[in-house]
């Protein structure tokens, strides 16, 4: 028998960093500056390295997307989420909060949304789409709500620092976002809990009796996602200044979800492809950016997204694998 | 009635699935006014020949003959065309459509460009009735009870101009007075010349409409028979033994040391009556009945996967409650459901991690998964139970399904249970999987495990249990042990008392 196990350049993580690969290839192409950088006040500045920045936030949300897509659901209300996150901080940091305290306030709210998006799911059976539209829904009005529908601008250099800070020349959203993805990769695949995910989205009927604790699962990996929607909303709010309930972490859900299926975890559950999501948000922001390094109104931007889409989903597809291996077949080689 | 000739014809007619032989050189013939019985247990392959009567699949070997003619059908739409209609055993009706339009539906009536609603009416009415049938035709079909869409799904199937029908199941979810509704129209069919095809599981049911008998076993027929020739005790003896006459007796386990586990009166309405049982260490108790006798339902029922709403369990003679399958795990229970796919693998995992998974919070220290340790476990497994597989990191979806049986196996041992439950561990793997399956409860009980055996091969029972439940119709019907213990004591209490008082 073959040898079943994947070879790392078959594994839809590859394939995500293989379609991001042609994506900065045609920007190197048709944006001479892309790569260029330069070192100014000790740090790095360039096309690239805003590339990686910009995509933070949404790499953020997404990962946590991965998590609550893996157990077989998803997650309507990220955006929501992040909007309220960020009016929280915003609010406690114009009425003179500690840097801190706005963030345990901003991250603490997203944990405990997520968890009780979780209880909806798998407590009231609710199917996670319905479950998590009321979120989506209610929730930028409960942001909008504790922000009086005011911009909510406020200073404090130390949250500032969250979004502008540097760390050895880079970005701390980069920063940030790197070690996210290590410590969620870890949680993955190296705790119970990272297998039983996995596990719950794979089989849940089997899940149940092989005695998995299966409620506490799934209402941890929405709760994870609330988090990581939260520190999303967070690093946009410390960004500008500011804590806008209209719109901050607008379309963050639709952003999120397209990187989760470009990095090829399936929507069904089961197998988890952190590294995939993360070169998904990266193709999704390189694209963006080059449409508007290009000057090109921003409406390209999201058709160029729709087609990239279109082009690694057929890529992670095994259908469409088997019907270009068949192809030559049927042309009768030999 | 046997000198006509038959209106379909199956000659030596072979399916096979990856490591399963569903169907090995069959024939079957099916006459004008008469209903054929397919009999057999799980894994038996009534549904296989179904679905090359309905042209949902085409046999590997051998021909359809229909009047005659040998044919090949590329999709149900042939063969209802040549005249064969199924009628399965959850009704394919659109929920949100009437029961005109679903008559209908995919040959609309037109008037020109429009639909016909009228004309489909009327006619939904005049073929409704000729079954006896009395129905608003503008219900909704999510409205019909079980039993009226079954009915609705044969009038479907007669308005295609159907001579042969096969009824795949067809009394699964009916009461006995609509069964009875359901048998009077096949009468009615069968006078009017149809050939009828019955798939079904109670004996009584069998015995009341067919005229002939085929039983099948392991893919094979076993034989045909005129059902008036026929009596139950045999039927059954060819449904579930393969040579029961010289069935052995094994160990015969009846273990030794304190009860650690009884229950007491557990049921659960509508699936199992109130029931005892109790295991020493190392005892093996078989259940014997058919399909649907509720064995599945009362090894559910004391694994507490489907809780039970009467009785309870003593665990080292203390009342216990356990509140579902992990509450079980803990009590030193283990279950290996029938259902492997549904119930068992997690099919994109790796065998190491489907190994490891259920006794994982054993293991585990700071809630941290080793992968190296998870991958020692399932070596073990792998050379003891010979898995085959490329290693611990294939993924258990792409193994055959003997394979997947062993990995299942395998995790539950990992638990090192005092009892494990294992219902119909030997369905659909091959024949050496099937052996080592069995060497494995030997094996098992002469540790000190106890083990509750559930197969539909009596023989396989009979070769391990040191005691059998015999059940029918969702209740125990007798205990056997000792000398009691006898393939044709068993037999005779799964066909019923009733005709031997």
């Amino acid at each position: 028998m073959a040898d079943a196990r994947l070879a790392w350049w078959k594994s839809s993580a590859a394939k995500a960093a293989l379609g991001w690969l042609v994506v900065l290839a045609i920007g190197a192409a048709i944006s001479p500056g892309f790569f260029e950088l330069e070192w100014r006040e000790g740090r790095l500045y360039g096309t690239f390295v805003d590339v990686l920045l910009r995509a933070s936030p949404t790499l953020l949300a997404a990962l946590g997307m991965t998590l609550v897509i893996g157990t077989g659901g998803v997650d309507l209300s990220v955006g929501a989420v992040a909007a309220i996150s960020a009016v929280l901080a915003a609010r406690h940091l114009q009425s003179g909060g500690n840097a801190a305290m706005a963030l345990t306030l901003g991250l603490g709210s997203g944990a405990l949304l997520g968890a009780w998006n979780g209880v909806l799911v798998r407590k009231l059976g609710l199917v996670p789409i319905v479950a998590t539209l009321v979120l989506f829904t209610a929730g930028r009005g409960l942001a909008q709500l504790a922000s009086g529908g005011n911009v909510l601008t406020f200073r404090s250099d130390t949250f500032a620092s969250l979004a502008t800070g540097t760390l050895a020349g880079l970005p701390l959203p980069i920063w940030i976002t790197l070690a996210s993805l290590a410590a969620l990769t870890f949680v993955v695949r190296g705790t119970s809990f990272g297998l039983y995910l996995q596990a719950c989205g794979d089989n849940p009927r089997a899940a149940d009796l092989a005695g998995l604790p299966v409620t506490a699962v799934i209402v941890s990996a929405y709760a994870l996602c609330g988090l990581f929607a939260a520190l999303s909303g967070a690093i946009v709010a410390a960004d500008v200044q500011a804590g806008d309930a209209a719109s901050a972490g607008l379309y963050l859900e639709l952003d999120a979800i397209l990187a989760v299926v470009i990095g090829g975890t399936s929507l069904r559950g089961g197998r988890v492809q952190l590294v995939g999501t993360a070169f998904g948000a990266l193709i999704l922001q390189t694209l963006t950016t080059l449409v508007l390094v290009q000057g090109a109104r921003l409406e390209f931007a999201l058709i160029a997204k729709a087609l990239a889409v279109v082009a690694v989903c057929a890529l992670q597809s095994e259908r469409w694998g088997e019907l270009l291996r068949r192809r030559p077949r049927a042309g009768g080689a030999q | 009635m046997s000198a006509t000739a038959p209106l379909v014809e199956l000659r030596g007619v072979s399916r096979r699935y990856p490591g399963v032989r569903a169907l090995e050189q069959v024939g079957l013939e099916l006459r004008a006014g008469e209903v054929h019985a397919l009999c057999g247990s799980n894994g038996a392959g009534k549904s296989t020949l179904v679905r090359l009567l309905g042209g949902v699949e085409r046999p590997d070997e051998g021909e359809l003959r229909v009047a005659g003619q040998p044919v090949s059908f590329a999709s149900p739409i042939e063969a209802l065309r040549a005249g064969i209609a199924v009628v399965h055993q959850e009704t394919h009706l659109v929920p949100q459509l009437s029961v005109a339009e679903n008559l209908f539906l995919g040959r609309e009536l037109r008037r020109g460009w429009r639909l016909d609603w009228p004309a489909m009416r009327a006619r939904a009415r005049t073929s409704l009735a000729q079954l006896g049938l009395e129905l608003d035709v503008d219900r909704k079909a999510a409205t019909l009870t079980a039993a009226l869409a079954q009915l609705v799904a044969i009038a479907r199937a007669l308005d295609l101009d159907a001579r042969v029908l096969v009824l795949d199941e067809p009394t699964s979810s009916l009461d006995a007075s609509e069964v009875e509704r359901l048998f009077a129209l096949v009468r009615r069919l069968r006078e009017r010349g149809l050939a009828i095809v019955f798939v079904g599981h109670s004996l009584e049911q069998v015995e009341a409409i067919s005229d002939t008998i085929t039983v099948l076993r392991d893919g094979r027929r076993v034989g045909t028979h005129r059902a008036r020739e026929l009596s139950r005790e045999q039927l059954v003896a060819s449904m579930l033994g393969r040579e029961l006459a010289s069935a052995t007796r094994g160990a015969a386990r009846i273990g030794g040391g304190a009860e650690f586990l009884a229950a007491r009166g557990l049921g659960r309405r509508g699936a199992i009556e109130p029931f005892d049982l109790a295991f020493q260490p190392g005892m093996v108790v078989g259940l014997a009945g058919l399909l649907g006798s509720g064995r599945s339902e009362l090894a559910r029922a004391l694994f507490a996967a489907d809780r039970p709403d009467q009785g309870a369990w003593f665990v080292d003679g203390a009342e216990r409650r356990l509140s579902g399958p992990r509450d079980a795990i803990e009590r030193g229970l283990a279950f290996c459901s029938e259902n492997r796919k549904l119930d068992g693998i997690f099919p994109s995992l790796t065998v190491a991690e489907n190994i490891a998974i259920a006794s994982q919070r054993h293991r585990s220290r700071w809630g941290l998964f080793s992968r190296g340790e998870a991958d020692g476990l399932a070596r073990a497994s792998i050379e003891r139970f010979r898995i085959a597989c490329s290693g611990p990191e294939q993924p258990v979806g792409t193994l055959s399904g003997g394979n997947q049986q062993k990995v299942l196996l395998s995790r539950a041992l990992t638990l090192e249970p005092r009892l494990v439950i294992l219902d119909e561990p030997t369905r659909g793997i091959d024949v050496g999987a099937k052996a080592e399956v069995e060497q494995l409860v030997e094996q098992l009980a002469a540790r000190g495990t106890a083990v509750l055996f559930i197969s539909s091969a009596l023989e396989e029972v009979l070769r391990h249990a040191g005691r059998v439940l015999v059940l029918r119709d969702r209740r125990v019907v007798a205990t056997l042990e000792g000398a009691q213990l006898d393939a044709q004591e068993i037999l005779r209490r799964i066909a019923g008392d009733a005709r031997d008082g």
